[in-house]
């Protein structure tokens, strides 16, 4: 599954906020062999100049950026952030945010629509951040968009997946369109949870920036990216709701009362 | 001729004729930035040519730690 035409080797997208130190976040994104990471844009002064330390960090890892429009509530600001965000970091990737509620920081869905559309048609190539709502998805598809990232549960949250269901019954409405779990990510079960749901990818940041040995922990998210989407390709069995002997019966000696 | 203007929205007093000029005077020469001016995108090739005016909103960014 391409995104974008562009097929990483590793299906873990690692957020880089939130770390303790920018070496920290170095070892993290080695540990994992992550090939992309989410940045950001924030306001840069002209005397401390902090994000150009941050820019060739990030450059010397070799990962390929998925900037992101994070903190954006409105569709200009949005778009604004998106057209700066390709300058500096030279990509046409975005992955885009329209918050629309602070609490949960659940996506303005209205608002995304409408970003994605106008981005879309100046040549971005658009990750939209969004809900599992299956009629949302499809306008997101219908705006442009080739990849789809709902939730899993709210931004920092680590809840895990929230709504198997409808995560479910999205990945089966749109079996040709690559899907991220995009948020919501607490553990390593949960991400892989996500790939054997037959998801292509999953994006998380906190549970790995927040970990108390964070190296450690974005190895331990790659392998369980690694292996749900193994046990995806392998066919897992249907659930049965009643027991059935694995170990044959037939043969099997007579030595009681039955 | 100073104008005033708001940087990253903060009130400055500046004498460049232009946003490239006004960069070079706050310190960004050589920095990974991107620009906006009133709230719209202001590429880089534009930058030289855009005269400030009173009044002026100009954002700076760069790159940032980002989830």
């Amino acid at each position: 599954m391409a995104f974008y035409g562009f097929e990483p080797s590793s299906r873990l997208f690692l957020g880089t906020a939130q770390y303790p130190s920018p070496a920290v976040l170095g070892r993290a994104i080695r540990a994992s062999g992550v090939e992309v990471v989410t940045v950001s844009l924030r306001r840069e002064s002209g005397a401390a100049r902090a994000g150009q330390g941050f820019w060739e960090l990030i450059r010397s890892l070799g990962v390929r950026v998925l900037p992101n429009t994070a903190g954006c509530h409105s569709v200009r600001e949005a778009v604004t952030t998106a057209e700066m965000a390709r300058e500096v970091f030279e990509t046409d990737w975005i992955k885009l945010e329209v918050i629309g509620e602070d609490d949960t920081l659940q996506p303005d869905v209205f608002g995304l629509v409408e970003a994605a559309r106008i981005l879309t048609d100046s040549g971005f190539k658009v990750f939209p951040y969004t809900t599992e709502d299956l009629v949302v998805a499809e306008r997101l598809l219908q705006a442009g968009c080739e990849v789809l990232m709902p939730w899993g549960a709210p931004i920092g949250s680590g809840r895990g997946l929230n709504n198997v269901f409808a995560l479910r019954a999205l990945r089966a409405h749109f079996p040709g369109v690559p899907l991220v779990v995009d948020a919501g990510i607490g553990l390593p079960s949960h991400a892989a949870a996500a790939m054997e749901l037959g998801y292509d990818a999953v994006l998380l940041n906190t549970a790995v920036a927040r970990a108390g040995d964070p190296a450690k922990m974005a190895a331990a998210f790659a392998q369980a990216v690694a292996a749900g989407r193994a046990a995806r390709e392998a066919d897992p069995m249907e659930p049965r709701d009643m027991a059935e002997p694995s170990t044959p019966v037939i043969g099997r000696a007579m030595l009681g009362d039955a | 001729m100073t104008v005033r203007i708001e940087l990253n929205g903060e009130p400055v007093a500046t004498e460049a004729a232009t946003l490239a000029d006004l960069l070079e005077e706050k310190g960004y020469n050589g920095a990974v930035v991107a620009t906006a001016l009133n709230g719209a995108f202001l590429p880089k090739g534009l930058r030289a040519a855009t005269p400030l005016s009173e009044g002026d909103a100009v954002e700076v960014v760069a790159p940032m730690q980002g989830g």
